[in-house]
């Protein structure tokens, strides 16, 4: 019998550690199926930043480097410039990278660094127990803004992507989602577009990912699903934000 | 139509049922009475010869439990 | 006759690094350590290895993270404020073992400071501002012909002990002009292939993975204990220093890096004043020299550590004689390099103290 479908080559035989139905889990995949179509696992080298995906240094089926929390952009940008023959790639929350992070990441992008970073979004720091991020949504309550995310106190919700969209070293820009089969889809088309405009060294690529934390938004899978769907994507819309190229590849 | 045959690695499911949620044709149930080691629900077929080998469940599962073959 | 060049600090320290086979480099600008990256991005791109300023000392060190997980002889240089920026960064490469050379040209601090010379970095540098039992082999040398001996053998150090290396200087050595000998052999060490490196599958059997994360304390007590191991090694190995007139001194004086050429001064102005003062100059603060403190003959009167700052390898001196002789200290602050004449005065005052 043909197999329709089975798990990717590039994920490590270690059971994922993320917390039922997370969503990090299908982004996990489209990360190592696209590494793995891409025939590129045997010369990437991938950064796992600090938060829940911190142990996706264990579950990427390539050579992997866990970083200090927010430093990834810069980490990549080390093995990159000594490694231009590798297809180098960061994994990050929304506490890493648009937090703490957000310095290393402009700048990585500003230089147009060849490497490809995947921005998973779910509005919490999950790891630490579901406090408030910078993508928080307003009125959003989390265990840091009990009382909703305040405007006037907490700033609004930060638009990473339409951010990066100005920033010229950037060749491919796409936030996406996976709150259904059609979403999850085309995060794999934008995920393994981005390795390869980076295997042909256009520059810097990245997508932002809207992502679940059921536990910390104390909501089921399904339900949390829906809330990326009613709730992030009005405040994240869904688009491709900048494509460098426009040569078709394979 | 193809004919799809799934195959659960039961063990490293985490009882989410994102792949029953999802699932076109709706032919997989949570079996209340049988949990794998970590108490999680095991997934269960209602009837295989509705299954459209779509593949939409194993699409959805976070922790790439399903295997989904096309039986011809 | 070797053949020597007249450099600055600064450049000799980048020229010595290309010499001990750095592949990458990644810096910030701060005063006064400037040359160390203006040399190296002219020099880098002509040998075709990899320079880069990053976005601030944070980015920069996580670079030098990258580059050292992924297999590469990489370093960074700043200076004080930008040496405390980096402190996690080398906490990490010690955690995940990595090999760096991290150089820090001393300023006048706390804060912002001053530009001037200074050796209040001590404690940042030997006590390690990062977080977790760890430790920085650190090398403090006196002049530029000693810095660059030691950062050509910094890098094969750090790849021998798979731990961050730090040379540690102040702005005076890194801004005077000094003549330079770069041919002096070094010691040649057997440095086993980096095959634990992530820099591709390609490169090796199996997925390496670089990581300094441990959630099982036993697990991180085995990995601590087997840091503890590699940092006992360098005690053995590493640790030097010199002594200048040492037979039967009547006071010692421990001093490091431009305070010790201060008091070579000092002691010569003292032998004429009929004082026989001797100095035991650590040239590695980290690991910190004891032996000399053991065999200091029986007739000496005391002990004075002499610093650029307010006291702080005074500490180490303590702990080493631990009361067996007094000690006393001297030091300026703020960038103020001593006069010798004030080493001088400091052992006249112990003198005359311990008379009466």
């Amino acid at each position: 019998m043909e197999i329709k479908y089975q798990k990717s080559k590039g994920l490590t035989d270690k059971p994922l550690s993320y917390c039922p139905g997370c969503t990090h889990g299908i982004i996990h995949k489209l990360v190592a199926e696209s590494l793995e179509e891409l025939g590129v696992l045997d010369h990437t080298v991938g950064v796992a930043s600090v938060g829940c995906s911190v142990f996706s240094y264990e579950f990427f089926n390539c050579d992997m480097i866990q970083c200090p929390h927010g430093r990834a952009a810069a980490v990549a940008t080390g093995i990159k410039r000594t490694h231009p023959e590798d297809i180098v790639f960061t994994y990050q929350g929304d506490g890493d990278l648009a937090s703490i992070g957000i310095a290393e990441t402009i700048h990585a992008a500003n230089r147009g660094e060849n490497i490809t970073i995947i921005f998973v979004n779910n509005a919490v720091y999950g790891m630490t127990g579901g406090q408030m991020a910078p993508t928080s949504l307003i009125g959003q309550k989390t265990t840091t803004s009990p009382m909703g995310r305040d405007a006037h106190m907490h700033g609004n919700p930060i638009h990473i992507s339409e951010m990066f969209s100005q920033i010229e070293g950037v060749s491919y820009l796409e936030r996406c989602s996976v709150h259904n089969p059609r979403q999850v889809r085309n995060a794999k088309n934008a995920i393994k577009k981005a390795f390869s405009y980076q295997k042909e060294g256009r520059g810097f690529t990245m997508i932002e990912i809207l992502s679940t934390c059921p536990v910390n938004w104390g909501k089921t899978p399904q339900d949390a699903l829906k809330w990326v769907e009613d709730e992030m994507t009005k405040v994240f819309p869904l688009k491709v934000f900048k494509d460098a190229g426009v040569e078709s590849h394979e | 139509m193809p004919k799809g045959k799934l195959t659960f690695d039961y063990e490293h499911c985490k009882g989410c049922g994102l792949c029953v949620t999802f699932c076109p044709v709706h032919i997989l149930y949570q079996d209340k009475n049988a949990m794998n080691s970590q108490g999680y629900n095991l997934i269960r077929i209602t009837d295989e010869d509705k299954c459209i080998a779509c593949a939409t469940c194993a699409l959805m599962c976070p922790d790439s439990i399903i295997t989904v073959e096309v039986r011809k | 006759m070797a053949n020597k060049v007249l450099m600055k600090g600064n450049e000799a320290i980048a020229l010595a690094a290309v010499k001990g086979g750095v592949e990458a480099y990644f810096g910030y600008p701060i005063t006064p350590q400037n040359e160390v990256s203006e040399y190296l991005s002219k020099y880098m791109f002509e040998q075709g290895r990899v320079f880069l300023q990053a976005e601030s000392e944070v980015a920069a060190i996580n670079m030098v993270y990258g580059a050292a997980a992924s297999g590469k002889r990489v370093m960074t240089s700043s200076s004080s404020p930008g040496i405390a920026l980096k402190q996690e960064g080398i906490s990490y490469l010690a955690g995940s073992e990595l090999p760096a050379v991290i150089v820090s040209v001393m300023r006048g601090g706390p804060g912002l400071g001053g530009i001037q010379p200074s050796q209040a970095d001590y404690y940042q540098a030997t006590r390690g501002g990062g977080n977790g039992d760890y430790h920085t082999i650190v090398f403090a040398p006196e002049s530029i012909q000693e810095t660059v001996d030691v950062m050509k053998e910094s890098f094969d150090i750090a790849d021998y002990y798979r731990n961050p290396v730090m040379i540690l200087v102040d702005g005076l050595i890194g801004q005077m002009m000094e003549a330079v000998d770069f041919n002096k052999p070094t010691t040649k060490r057997f440095l086993p292939p980096k095959d634990w490196a992530a820099g591709g599958m390609n490169t090796h059997n199996g997925r390496n993975t670089v990581c300094s994360l441990y959630l099982d304390p036993y697990e991180l007590e085995r990995h601590n204990l087997k840091l503890q191991k590699k940092y006992q090694a360098a005690i053995q190995n590493e640790t030097r220093f010199e002594l200048v007139n040492m037979d039967d001194p009547d006071y010692v004086i421990v001093a490091y890096g431009t305070m010790a050429r201060v008091v070579r001064s000092a002691i010569e102005i003292l032998a004429k004043k009929k004082l026989n003062v001797g100095m035991i100059r650590p040239i590695s603060v980290w690991p910190f020299p004891k032996a000399p403190f053991k065999n200091i003959s029986r007739n000496c009167k005391g002990i004075l550590v002499c610093e650029m700052s307010l006291g702080q390898m005074v500490d180490d001196v303590r702990i080493v004689n631990n009361g067996a002789l007094p000690v006393s200290f001297f030091g300026r602050a703020g960038g103020i390099v001593p006069e010798p004449e004030e080493v001088v005065e400091a052992i006249m005052h112990f003198e005359s103290r311990r008379v009466d």
